[in-house]
């Protein structure tokens, strides 16, 4: 069990930035009011951001990942989370067998 | 245990499972991926402790190289974090009776997942610190055993991918997003915000497709969205 003191550092680093990251929106939180689009565009930052991390893998990976995340998207409104979860994760690996 | 667990807290703890779920084979596998890379066990279970931010984690295994830039690995956890800030404000004004203690604690445990979570169930009812710290305070312990777990495991795990367990994330990201909507100006900000990510992370590679989708989707959003008086003064 070893514990490189630069990595260390790195992994302090890594968590100083991360931690700010986190309690900054206490901070700016008050001082922000919005309506209208400036309010549809606050809305937007949930899935925008999940969008964003997922889309790599479902738009340039493979067909597999690709049809999937579409059939995974046509029943995620109608089932609970863990189902979805379960449907995209089977239907993944079927199409993988045909790549 | 002291007296019964309160009803928030028993509700945050049954939402969080399916996460808790989706998140085991994602810890095995970021601990045998840094297992891979040269760090120890200890310094896995110390990075998910004090980081607890697996998209950063990720990019950070991603990016280790010896000797180690600092500077990249902590630059790369500000862009992919960087949504947290916009997340937190989003939240807070939700929360319900928290100290400000529990806000600066309690926000350490902020996740993609939980946030979207507490998000919801602020649609209908507040967020109190019963209901916030039984829906993250599961997930920490989950996040540090798996990815311990699989540092310890190392090879001796296989291909991962075989089993599909690096499209669990994926497939539970769409079941978030499918929460969060709200018709057309949702269906142009997923577009928007898909398109660019993929462009951005095949002609540029990560991380910087994570911002550069989140702008793009946020800004779809924005133009989609009907115009309103207040216009002028914003």
């Amino acid at each position: 069990m070893t514990l490189d003191p630069m990595t260390l550092a790195a992994i302090v680093a890594m968590a100083v930035v991360t931690y700010l990251t986190r309690i900054a929106g206490l901070f700016a939180a008050g001082r922000i009011r919005l309506s209208g689009r400036a309010k549809a565009a606050f809305d937007a930052i949930p899935p925008a951001v999940l969008v964003a991390v997922i889309a790599p893998t479902v738009l340039a990976t493979g067909w597999p990942e690709t049809v999937a995340a579409l059939v995974t998207a046509l029943l995620a409104t109608r089932l609970p989370l863990l189902a979805t979860v379960a449907v995209g994760v089977v239907t993944v690996v079927a199409l993988r067998q045909f790549s | 245990m002291i007296g019964p667990i309160p009803r928030e807290a028993r509700e945050g703890l049954a939402d969080i499972v399916p996460v808790i779920i989706a998140a085991v084979p994602i810890g095995l596998l970021f601990g045998a991926l840094a297992a891979a890379k040269g760090l120890s066990a200890l310094e896995v279970g110390l990075m998910s402790l004090l980081v607890f931010a697996g998209g950063s984690q990720f990019a950070a295994v991603e990016l280790w190289t010896q000797p180690l830039s600092i500077a990249t690995l902590a630059f790369s956890a500000l862009l992919i974090n960087a949504r947290m800030v916009l997340m937190g404000a989003s939240l807070a004004p939700k929360l319900s009776g928290f100290s400000w203690t529990q806000r600066i604690l309690g926000f350490h445990l902020l996740t993609d997942e939980a946030w979207a979570l507490a998000e919801r169930r602020a649609g209908s009812r507040p967020v109190t610190p019963a209901y916030w710290f039984g829906l993250c305070c599961l997930l920490p312990l989950a996040w540090v055993g798996t990815t311990v777990a699989g540092a310890l495991a190392g090879s001796l795990m296989g291909d991962p991918s075989r089993l599909g367990a690096d499209f669990a994330f994926t497939a539970m990201f769409i079941g978030l997003v499918a929460g969060f909507w709200k018709g057309r100006v949702t269906a142009v900000t997923v577009a928007a915000a898909g398109a660019a990510s993929a462009v951005v992370y095949v002609l540029a590679g990560p991380p910087w497709h994570v911002a550069a989708g989140a702008v793009a989707g946020i800004l779809g959003a924005y133009l989609a969205a009907p115009a309103d008086a207040g216009q002028a003064a914003a």
